[in-house]
């Protein structure tokens, strides 16, 4: 299946990755709408630190810990990617203490919340990789 | 084959889960005492609160039992395995055989012999959905609440009824609380922090030595009078089944790394077992959910066969817990012993131990975000002079790996 993958070396540092998810998953149709004076908590992430800097999103694990630690049954493998179903999370935080990539957060309204590549906003490919400047990060097979 | 599960919770439905990785076909019975779909026990407490429902708190969806090929026989008790003629007795008599069979039993509220203690009218434990309705309903805004145990169900159990009662006092033996997962320090923080938040209040250090029907007397000589006893000072695994079989029992059942027991064909996983400990090298139980659906998910893919023919291991078994109260978070991983590093603050506490070279265990809490990083370190015990440690202390974090190490994990298909 497609994944999001991570050119480290191409990546600027930018952020726009970050802007773009927190846009696609706000609900909101306009981007300044939903971006301005707020504090955005993205899916993907950029690391940086001297120079370097990459972006983290989940992995979709053929063989995902959190989805094997879930406590809920919140989290689930569809079509090969790893699902989050909002409803039944409680925000133990079990599956952010599982992930080996740091890539389930805790989210702003007390759960969690992780990438679902855009398949359930109104985008249905990660806006991410698609306003990404660099090609830092790709969504194909590997 | 013919694949036989006695449980209905995370072992169990990790079973049927490994078993269908392997073998689409092959019937599978389950047979549980509890009525009940497959649900979420940790979630029990989150129910009381409303921050669940039972249609919720459903471990998996209506369909999981006709979708895998499960003929459910809840409400139903095993009351005896028989290893050599491979079958299982049910309570009614009848009986089922066997090809494979996982024994996922799980445990039982452990009630101690205090004297008195059987004349208390409204006493309740806190580990199954219908406990979780008896107390509820027993509960009435003037009920005065006494929880036996501050450990992870008494805590849980009490913040569950916050609110619900006209006092809710917790009582320990221990001189903190939480003492299972976290070091007085730490503990002494959430404390204050519960305290601060809620109207439970504490006796720690202290124990209780009789009752009558409304009053436990302590050790100490305090009295505590209550309406409502709920007692929540522990499990214990139910091994029976194995042990009157013939079968290698300790603290719990005795499994290896493929989840087999010590007799032919018989596999088990959860509560009901002890296990492998990667960060004591030693044996102990790990009663947690993500470790009973391992254990129970290897189980089955080994009961039908592996993967490919070879078989499944799962050999990382470490303590987890992740918690919450009142909306402060915590989650801890490992064993503490090692070199020490702690960080404290107001309402934030990390502690890091390192052993042999690798991290070994942590606390974190406060800001637990990414912390699965530092669980990570100490699953695969990878060197901690293979990363950035110091900037790994700093804060969960990729940057700390090598560039190589993070192109393996960020550009390649896990």
């Amino acid at each position: 299946m497609k994944r999001v993958y991570v050119n480290e070396e191409w990546c600027l540092g930018c952020h726009l990755c970050e802007y773009y998810c927190a846009f696609a998953n706000s609900g909101v149709s306009d981007m300044v709408k939903a971006l301005k004076n707020v504090r955005i908590n993205p899916r993907i992430r950029i690391e940086e630190e001297n120079g370097v800097s990459f972006a983290v999103s989940c992995r979709h694990c053929n063989d995902p810990i959190c989805v094997k630690s879930c406590i809920t049954g919140a989290l689930t493998r569809e079509n090969g990617a790893v699902v989050f179903n909002h409803d039944k999370c409680v925000g133990c935080f079990t599956c952010v203490l599982s992930c080996p990539y740091g890539a389930i957060m805790p989210s702003d309204d007390s759960v969690v919340q992780k990438c679902e590549l855009c398949m359930k906003n109104s985008f249905g490919a990660p806006v991410c990789v698609q306003h990404c400047p660099n090609q830092a990060i790709v969504y194909e097979e590997r | 084959m013919k694949y036989v599960i006695i449980g209905n919770s995370a072992a169990a439905v990790g079973c049927i889960e490994g078993i269908r990785q392997i073998d689409r076909e092959s019937p599978i019975t389950l047979i549980a005492s509890e009525p009940h779909h497959t649900y979420s026990r940790p979630l029990i407490s989150y129910l009381l609160c409303g921050r669940t429902d039972e249609e919720r708190m459903k471990y998996r969806p209506d369909s999981f039992y006709e979708e895998n090929g499960v003929q459910a026989l809840l409400g139903q008790t095993v009351t005896a395995i028989d290893p050599e003629k491979k079958t299982v007795s049910l309570s009614d008599g009848e009986q089922i055989s066997y090809d494979k069979l996982m024994v996922a039993t799980g445990s039982r509220p452990f009630v101690p012999p205090i004297d008195g203690l059987d004349q208390v009218k409204n006493k309740f434990t806190f580990m199954t959905l219908d406990d979780a309705h008896a107390l509820e309903n027993a509960l009435t805004p003037s009920s005065r609440v006494l929880i036996m145990g501050a450990g992870l169900i008494g805590l849980k159990c009490a913040e569950g009824i916050e609110g619900k009662a006209a006092s809710i006092t917790v009582v320990d033996l221990a001189d903190h609380i939480l003492p299972s997962i976290l070091q007085p320090e730490p503990a002494a923080l959430v404390q204050k922090y519960i305290e601060s938040h809620s109207s439970i209040r504490f006796v720690l250090g202290d124990a209780a030595a009789r009752f009558t029907e409304n009053t436990a007397v302590l050790k100490s000589g305090k009295e505590l009078p209550f309406d409502v006893l709920c007692v929540c000072v522990g499990v214990r695994p139910n091994t029976a089944l194995i042990s009157e079989a013939g079968g290698a029992v300790g603290r719990g059942i005795t499994v290896n790394e493929k989840s087999e027991t010590s007799l032919p064909d018989i596999y088990a996983g959860g509560d009901c077992t002890e296990c492998h400990d990667i960060t004591i090298d030693g044996t102990r139980i790990l009663a947690l959910l993500p470790n009973a659906y391992l254990q129970g998910e290897t189980a089955g893919i080994n009961m039908a066969g592996g993967v490919n023919g070879e078989e499944k291991l799962f050999d990382t078994a470490i303590p987890l817990n992740a918690i919450g109260f009142f909306g402060l978070h915590m989650v801890t991983a490992g064993s503490y012993d090692g070199e020490v590093t702690v960080q404290s603050g107001e309402d934030s506490y990390r502690l890091f131990a390192v052993k042999d070279g690798h991290l070994n265990g942590f606390i974190l809490i406060g800001d637990v975000a990414r912390a699965g990083i530092y669980t990570s370190m100490i699953r695969t015990q990878r060197p901690i002079d293979s990363v950035d440690f110091e900037l790994l202390l700093e804060k969960p974090q990729l940057m700390a790996f090598t560039r190589a190490d993070r192109k393996e994990m960020l550009a390649k298909a896990h």
